[in-house]
């Protein structure tokens, strides 16, 4: 990849043409972004390669949930409340226009479920654990905590990446149910405390509409794809960063901002695949 | 006992990218000594230490540890070979989320099968060996410099390598720390019937606890000899070196391709 740089710049002083000088620019963000991309594909392998340690000797992994899990609760927890009860004013607003303001149990609940909960949990989730990952990762690198424990014969990505990376794959579905619950809760207290929306029908229609199989099983396939999106991404910027205090502030900010994007398209193409179009 | 060096190096080069770090370096390490290996910082010594530890692959050339070719061993025969190999790092690399016992515990968990009991009494005792048994709690943040490199220290010795490399053991410590860091350097050397590797720029520590030494500059060897034949050398570059002499044959200049007078009258101009 080194190498790649250096030729393209001794061509950029060798060429006048600003035109040309662009396009070199480019073809070279491109390439090194393939580059990386094929190095981040390579990672994924090893870590499914090097798995072996984080299911045998489980505490390594649980260490990492509880650690992540915790990390990430206060703010799941409260912001599902949160999204939930601008739901539950938002979604009233709305449905009582139509005369059916017992739905609301149907929309808060649906939205969550399917969307909001498995979407706006992982946006948190990365934002939160997943650039603590990649600074620790990075700072372990920068340290070379990394290195020592190659040569103590232990391989890093066995022994610190692999736990993590599980380690988020699993907290991710329970943040995104924890982040559900609470937003069906924050929509209860709006829709039925405080406006006065029939309890019985609230909860009733809710339970008749939300299908198992359709919307609750599909939420938590999303929210377990994210989880090895928002984890892939984090433990590799830390893994690959630039061993300084610079190289791993970037790093973390580039797992915030690609984790992020890779989930909204992600969410775009599984809502898709997913649909029945009735 | 095997009166086969430990460690021979021989033709060996290395380069990362273009830029040639290494260029036929022949070096060896006899069993039971502590040999340093000295030079201005960024001439490449780290890379050798990885470049025996395995890390690194060599352009051409070899290093050959106990008999066996580093570069050609499997990974299965590199950690092998690991296991046996202690290696302090420049800043002690010791693990931040463990405390001072986990960190020295750590080796004996992943590759032994040992009950804790024994791990316990062998974690103290390491820790003893290095004057800190009494901080087996304490976090890595919590230690000052010179406890930090001690307990790496213990850390890389606990499973009694037959192969130490140090990696600047002496930057920044005080005085004390230094000699103290030192001294446990042979010690441990001697006590384990290991061989030793120190990669240093402070020349008047390690004339004094080491048995040879190896002068590098600009990716060659450009002297060798014991403490004494060090101290008494009339290579100009040794002399600079083991006296600290600002000019010499290593320039206070950083190499530039015009000279000053000429960049003040393009200035000018
Ligand atoms: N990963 C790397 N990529 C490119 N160059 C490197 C890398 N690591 C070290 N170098 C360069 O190699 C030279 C030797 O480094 P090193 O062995 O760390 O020196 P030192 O003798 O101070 O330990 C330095 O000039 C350094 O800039
Ligand atoms: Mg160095």
């Amino acid at each position: 990849m080194r190498m790649a740089t250096n030729c393209c710049r001794r061509r950029l002083e060798v060429s006048d043409n600003r035109a040309v000088q662009l396009l070199i620019k480019l073809g070279h963000q491109v390439t090194s972004r393939l580059w990386r991309l094929g190095f981040a594909s390579r990672f994924f392998l090893a870590i499914f390669l090097h798995s072996g340690t984080s299911f045998r000797r489980m505490h390594l992994t649980f260490r990492e949930i509880y650690f992540t899990g915790v990390m990430s609760l206060i703010i799941i927890l409260v912001s599902g409340l949160f999204v939930g009860m601008v739901l539950g004013l938002q979604g009233y607003d709305t449905l009582q226009r139509y005369g059916s303001a017992e739905a609301l149990g149907i929309l808060v609940a649906l939205s969550l479920v399917r969307e909001l909960g498995p979407v706006v949990a992982a946006l948190l989730f990365a934002s939160r654990a997943g650039s603590a990952i990649t600074a620790e990762i990075g700072l372990m690198k920068a340290t070379e905590q990394l290195s020592a424990m190659e040569m103590m014969a232990v391989n890093p990505i066995a022994r610190v990446v692999a736990p993590r990376f599980w380690g988020g794959v699993i907290s991710m579905p329970l943040l995104a149910a924890l982040f559900s619950a609470m937003g069906v809760f924050g929509g209860y207290l709006v829709g039925v405390v405080l406006i006065g929306v029939d309890s019985g029908s609230f909860w009733s229609q809710m339970q008749a509409t939300v299908d198992f199989r359709e919307d609750v099983v599909n939420g938590i396939i999303k929210s377990f794809v994210f989880g090895v999106i928002v984890s892939w991404v984090a433990v590799f910027e830390g893994y690959d960063c630039e061993p300084t205090a610079e190289g791993v502030s970037g790093a973390t900010t580039r797992t915030v901002v690609t984790s992020s994007l890779a989930i909204l398209a992600a969410d775009f193409v599984l809502t898709a695949l997913m649909f029945r179009g009735v | 006992m095997n009166q086969e060096p430990l460690v021979q190096i021989r033709d060996l080069s290395f380069s990362y990218d273009n830029r040639k770090i290494l260029s036929g370096v022949n070096l060896t390490i006899p069993r039971g000594k502590v040999v340093a290996i000295m030079g201005s910082s960024g001439c490449g010594k780290t890379t050798t230490l990885r470049l025996i530890g395995g890390q690194l692959k060599p352009t051409s050339g070899e290093v050959r540890v106990n008999g066996q070719v580093v570069h050609e061993l499997d990974s299965e025969g590199l950690y092998a070979m690991r296991r046996r190999t202690g290696m302090l790092f420049q800043f002690g690399a010791l693990f931040t989320d463990m405390s001072v016992y986990d960190n020295v515990a750590f080796q004996m968990r992943e590759h032994t099968d040992l009950p804790e009991a024994l791990i316990h009494d062998l974690v103290l005792m390491k820790l003893h060996a290095v004057g800190l048994r009494g901080a087996h709690k304490l976090m890595p943040s919590e230690l000052s410099g010179g406890m930090a490199r001690r307990v790496a220290l213990a850390r890389s010795i606990a499973l009694d390598p037959m192969l130490m490399m140090y990696d600047e053991p002496f930057a920044g410590l005080d005085p004390i720390s230094l000699s103290i860091v030192g001294v446990l350097i042979r010690k441990l050397n001697d006590a384990l019937g290991a061989s030793s590797i120190i990669v240093t720029h402070d020349v008047q520590e390690s004339l004094k606890i080491v048995d040879y030494i190896y002068f590098v500059s600009e990716g060659r060897i450009v002297a060798e000899g014991t403490a004494e034949e060090i101290r008494n050398s009339k290579t100009p570059y040794v002399h600079q070196f083991v006296w600290g002499e600002a000019d010499g044959p290593v320039p206070f200049q950083y190499p530039t391709h015009n000279a000053y007078g000429d960049e003040l009258l393009q200035k000018a101009a």
